[in-house]
C-alpha cells in the first residue's frame, strides 16, 4: 500500500484498503476557522439538535485568522459565534483573537501595522497547527479550508472538507472518505542557490496541469527529502490541492519527530504517535523523478497555479505591486530568503509583508542577518510590513484587508492561488513566485530572476528552523 | 435550503468556460455571509458567480438587484470549482436556483460539497459544450435518463452520477445518511 492508503486503512481499522473504494475513517483532528466555522456549526445544530454535544472536545481545533483585522461587522461577527460554540462545547483548543474571550472589535485608528491580538491568538491556521503541536504522524487531520492539506508535511493524511462534511465529523467523529490513487514524486539531488521548495510545486503544477491530480494523492520521498526543512515540506504539500490533489503526504522521518515533538511537548499537545511508511512493493497510479537541481526560479503566471514559466523568461511582465504573507509563503524561512535578497536595497514598487503567525512576527524581530534584525532589514528596505500576523489578502477578503488589490493591479507574491480576482480585484493580475523571486521582482519592479539580480553566491537558502 | 431537486429541468443555460474557480463563484469578500442563516443564504444567491470578470461576462448569472436567477443549469468545461473548500460556492448557486452544473470535469471538494449539501447536481459530461451552447440557449435536462437535449441538434449524453444522485436528489448528506442509519434519526428540538 501508499503510503495515503496504509494512513486510510489505518483510520478504518482496516489491514487493507483499495483505490477507489469508500471508507468510513476515524478522523484525530477537525479543524475550522472563522470563515467555515459558523457555517459548520450552524449544520451541526440544524442536523444533530440545538442541545447536541461534539463527538470528543479535545479534538477540535478552531482558529479565527481569515478576516480578523477588518472592521467589516459580519466577520466581526462570525469570531463571536465560535467563541459561543467553544464556551458551550468546553472545546480545549480555542485560540481567540483576545486572551479574555471578551467581544473584540478591529481599531481602525490604531493602524494596520501594529499588533492587535493577545498571547493567545496563533494566526494562520495551517501554519499555527504544526507550531501549537497539533500536526502529528500516522493521523487523520480534516480542516474546513482547502490547504489543509499542507499537515501532509507530517506524515499524515490532511485534506480540506466542506461545512457540512465537517458537521458531519463534529456531530460523529469520523468521515465517509474514498481512497485516492497515488501519484510518487521521487526528490533526488538538492535545491540549488536561489532556488526554493516553492519553485518545486511551481515546476510540479505546471508538469502535471493544475488539474492534473484531481482526486488523487500525492506521494514525495527519496533521497532529496531529508534535506528539506519541515517549512519546505509545508510549502510543498500546501500547494497538492493547486494541482487538484485530495493531499500530499511525506513519511514522517528523524526532521519530522524532532519538530513535532518538541512542539507537542511545549503545548501539552502530547499523544502517541506512529509513523507509517508506504509498502516497498506498493502500487502507485504514476511515478516522476525530480533532480532538484535542475530546478530554477519558477513562476505560475495569470491565470492559474499551472501557467508555469521560467522567472529568466518573463522579465518583460511589469509589476505595481509585491506581497509576501500566506500559508504556503508567510513563513520564517520565506522571510528570512526575502529579507536577504532585500537587504540594503529599496524596493520599487507597493510591498506588503504579512507573516503568518505571531511566532514568526517575533522571531522576525529577534533573529539578525548581519547585525540588524529581520524585521528591520525588511522595514528598511521599504516593506510595509504588519504585526497582525494571518491570511489578509491571499484571498481578498473585505475591502479593508491590508494589501488587498482593490483596483487591477499586477502583483508577484508568495501565495498559492492566482485565479482571476483572487486577491480582491477580478480584473488583477497575480503571479505566484517564491520568497527569492518575489524579492528580486520587488526590487526591479518586473518580474526578475532572484539570480541574476543578485549573482548567486548571495542567495543560499537562509534555512531557519525555529527552535520551538 | 436542502429541499429535494428534481431531476428533470427545462430552461435557459448559462455559459462558462474552464477553471471557473470559488473565488469567481463566490469571491471572498463576502464569505462572512453564513450559509445556515436563511437571510444570509439568500444573498449569498444575489451573489452567485459574481465573481466573474465581467470583460469576459458582460451578462451576469442574477441580474443586479434580484435574489435568483433565470438559469437553472450551468454549462462549463474543465475543472468546474476549482480552488477553495469553502460550501458557500455550491450553497449560493443552489439558493440562486441553479439546480445543475453540467461540465467536463470538476474539482473535488467543489463536487463532493454540491452532494454533501444537496444543492445542485454536478453532472458530467464527455463533450464539450461551452463552445456549442450560448447563454440563453433552451434545453431539457434529464438526470434519469443521463441526457441533456438542445433545442435543435443532438442530444448530449452524460455520465451517470450513480449513489451521488440519490444523495442529492434525498436533499444532501444528512438526509441520506439518516435513511442509511449511518446517523441517527433528528432529534426533535423545540
Amino acid at each position: 500500500m501508499t503510503l495515503t492508503e496504509k494512513l486510510l486503512a489505518r483510520a478504518a481499522d482496516r489491514t487493507r484498503v483499495e483505490p477507489g473504494e469508500t471508507v468510513l475513517a476515524r478522523v484525530d483532528v477537525l479543524m475550522t476557522h472563522d470563515v467555515c466555522g459558523p457555517g459548520t456549526i450552524g449544520v451541526f445544530k440544524r442536523e444533530f439538535g440545538a442541545d447536541a454535544r461534539v463527538w470528543d472536545a479535545d479534538r477540535i481545533v478552531i482558529i479565527p485568522d481569515h478576516y480578523i483585522f477588518t472592521t467589516d461587522l459580519l466577520a466581526n461577527r462570525n469570531v463571536d459565534v465560535l467563541r459561543a460554540f467553544v464556551k458551550e462545547q468546553g472545546i480545549r483548543y480555542f485560540y481567540d483573537v483576545v486572551d479574555d474571550g471578551s467581544a473584540w472589535r478591529f481599531d481602525p485608528a490604531r493602524g494596520p501595522l501594529h499588533a492587535q491580538y493577545g498571547r493567545q491568538y496563533a494566526g494562520v491556521c495551517h501554519i499555527a497547527l504544526p507550531e501549537r503541536g497539533h500536526t502529528r504522524p500516522g493521523e487523520i487531520l480534516l480542516g474546513t479550508d482547502s490547504h489543509t492539506c499542507t499537515a501532509g508535511a507530517f506524515g499524515q493524511f490532511a485534506t480540506g472538507i466542506g461545512n457540512t462534511d465537517a458537521a458531519f465529523v463534529l456531530g460523529t467523529g469520523r468521515i465517509l472518505l474514498r481512497v485516492p490513487v497515488t501519484r510518487r514524486f521521487r526528490l533526488t539531488g538538492a535545491l540549488q542557490p536561489g532556488v526554493m521548495a516553492k519553485d518545486l510545486i511551481l515546476h510540479i503544477i505546471g508538469e502535471i496541469g493544475f488539474d492534473g491530480a484531481t482526486y488523487q494523492a500525492l506521494e514525495f520521498d527519496g533521497d532529496g527529502v531529508p534535506g528539506l526543512t519541515m517549512e519546505d515540506r509545508m510549502t510543498i504539500a500546501n500547494m497538492a490541492i493547486e494541482c487538484g490533489g485530495k493531499n500530499g503526504v511525506f513519511a514522517a522521518d528523524d526532521v519530522t519527530r524532532a519538530f513535532v515533538d518538541a512542539r507537542m511537548r511545549k503545548h501539552g499537545t502530547t499523544r502517541p504517535y506512529e509513523c507509517l511508511t508506504a509498502d516497498p512493493g506498493a502500487a502507485y497510479y504514476s511515478e516522476m523523478t525530480i533532480d532538484l537541481s535542475t530546478l530554477e526560479p519558477t513562476v505560475a503566471r495569470h491565470p492559474d497555479p499551472g501557467n508555469r514559466a521560467r522567472a529568466a523568461d518573463c522579465g518583460g511582465i511589469r509589476l505595481d505591486r509585491a506581497y509576501i504573507g500566506s500559508c504556503t509563503g508567510g513563513k520564517l524561512s520565506d522571510f528570512a530568503a526575502f529579507a536577504a535578497v532585500v537587504r540594503d536595497r529599496t524596493v520599487a514598487i507597493n510591498t506588503f509583508g504579512v507573516p503568518a503567525t505571531p511566532q514568526i512576527v517575533r522571531q522576525l524581530q529577534i533573529r539578525t542577518l548581519g547585525g540588524r534584525t529581520l524585521w528591520d532589514i525588511l522595514l528598511a528596505a521599504g516593506v510595509r510590513m504588519t504585526e497582525n500576523a494571518g491570511c489578509a489578502a491571499c484571498l481578498g477578503g473585505p475591502a479593508d484587508t491590508f494589501g488587498r488589490l482593490n483596483e487591477p493591479l499586477h502583483c508577484i507574491s508568495t501565495t498559492n492561488r492566482n485565479f482571476p480576482g483572487r486577491m480582491g480585484h477580478s480584473e488583477g493580475r497575480v503571479y505566484l513566485a517564491s520568497p527569492f523571486t518575489v524579492a528580486a521582482s520587488a526590487l526591479t519592479g518586473r518580474i526578475t530572476d532572484p539570480r541574476d539580480f543578485l549573482g548567486a553566491d548571495a542567495l543560499v537558502a537562509v534555512a531557519m528552523e525555529d527552535a520551538a | 435550503m436542502n429541499a429535494r431537486k428534481p431531476t428533470r429541468i427545462r430552461g435557459p443555460v448559462y455559459v462558462v468556460g474552464d477553471n471557473i474557480d470559488t473565488d469567481q463563484i463566490i469571491p471572498a469578500e463576502h464569505l462572512a455571509l453564513v450559509p445556515t442563516n436563511p437571510a444570509e443564504y439568500r444573498r449569498l444567491g444575489s451573489l452567485a458567480l459574481c465573481g466573474l470578470p465581467h470583460s469576459a461576462y458582460p451578462e451576469r448569472l442574477v441580474a443586479p438587484g434580484a435574489e435568483t436567477t433565470r438559469y437553472p443549469i450551468i454549462l462549463a468545461g474543465r475543472n468546474f470549482g476549482c480552488g477553495s473548500s469553502r460550501e458557500h460556492a455550491p450553497i449560493a448557486l443552489g439558493a440562486a436556483g441553479v439546480v445543475a452544473v453540467v461540465a467536463e470535469s470538476y474539482a473535488r471538494i467543489f463536487f463532493r460539497n454540491c452532494i454533501a449539501t444537496g444543492e445542485l447536481y454536478p453532472a458530467e459530461t464527455a463533450e464539450r459544450l461551452c463552445e456549442r451552447f450560448r447563454t440563453g440557449d433552451e434545453v431539457e435536462l434529464n438526470l434519469e435518463a443521463y441526457e441533456l437535449r438542445p433545442a435543435a441538434g443532438a442530444p448530449v449524453r452524460l455520465g451517470p452520477l450513480g449513489e451521488a444522485a440519490r444523495v442529492v436528489a434525498a436533499g444532501g448528506l444528512f438526509a441520506y445518511a439518516r435513511a442509511t442509519g449511518l446517523v441517527p434519526t433528528r432529534k426533535e428540538t423545540s
